[in-house]
């Protein structure tokens, strides 16, 4: 029986730190692979850091353009996703900040340091309160709760619990201490889970004071 | 004793279940005794898992088609260098 000839494994196939290297040699065809496997999560931050779909849609050819530039820059200890999230997130920052001239605007605009933690509403859900909505309608309230919160939390709430990135990567990529990651995504979580609250909560239940 | 404050102020690790076994003890202890933390638990642990379930948002055509034809020029021209 003949061996089958060996063949070189496909672009959709190989692994990121070889698409990043035959990157760095100029082969775009490569970079071009990896543009496909992130675009659409770069695009869904863009959206949800901005507010705005066509800046949404420059911070994405922004992202990748600069990618290119400056790969020789990209470490590989680091993920690469992990460092063009980085860029991305800086070219939001960028774009909100010329939108809202009258103030600046960063990741740490509007942290409250007290210790309070959101909690005012206190219902049980309907077990599966999607089926109470049409399914525009149910993305429509999760997209609104998302975009109610403040730009510090809704970073770190997408990066760690949409995109599913370690505490470790979402504090690298935005350039943040992990106990700063941590208090917002806490406080992002309770922040939803009470604009959900309002949405899901099981008719005839009153919602009652806490803490 | 746990106060509902510590237990929130611990919620976020316990749902990421990334806490010692004693400490996840206490607060379980805590949640059985305390319908309000238990319901706030259960309707954060909801919130997470609605929104793990997310698609990611599609590029239009005509974006991703300006996004390859800008990367071409950059390429080009970084080749030239």
């Amino acid at each position: 029986m003949k061996n089958r000839p060996m063949t070189a494994p496909s672009l959709a196939e190989a692994d990121e730190a070889t698409l990043v290297a035959q990157s760095r040699e100029g082969d775009g065809r490569a970079f071009g692979e990896l543009v496909r496997r992130y675009e659409s999560k770069i695009f869904r931050l863009a959206q949800h850091v901005t507010q705005n779909r066509e800046d949404a849609e420059d911070v994405l050819q922004e992202t990748f353009l600069k990618a290119y530039e400056h790969l020789d820059q990209f470490q590989g200890a680091a993920k690469f996703y992990t460092w063009i999230v980085r860029i991305a997130v800086n070219q939001a920052l960028m774009k909100l900040r010329r939108r809202r001239t009258d103030r600046s605007v960063s990741l740490d605009e509007a942290i409250d340091t007290g210790e309070d933690t959101i909690v005012r509403e206190v219902a049980a859900w309907d077990e599966n309160p999607e089926q109470r909505f049409s399914r525009a309608e149910f993305g429509q309230i999760l997209d609104e709760a998302i975009q109610g919160l403040e730009p510090p939390y809704r970073s770190v709430f997408v990066l760690r619990d949409i995109d599913e990135l370690s505490t470790e990567e979402t504090a690298d990529a935005l350039d943040l201490s992990i106990p700063a990651v941590k208090s917002r995504l806490l406080r992002a979580r309770l922040q939803l889970r009470e604009k959900l609250t309002r949405h899901f909560k099981r008719k005839g239940d009153d919602a009652f004071a806490y803490l | 004793m746990l106060t509902c404050k510590d237990f929130l102020h611990e919620l976020s690790d316990y749902l990421d279940q990334s806490l010692d076994a004693d400490i996840r003890t206490k607060l379980e202890s805590h949640i059985s005794e305390c319908p309000n933390c238990w319901v706030i638990a259960d309707t954060t642990r909801k919130t997470i898992q609605i929104y793990k379930g997310m698609d990611p948002y599609p590029v239009p055509a005509d974006v991703q088609s300006r996004l390859m034809q800008a990367l071409e020029r950059k390429i080009a021209a970084k080749q030239k260098e």
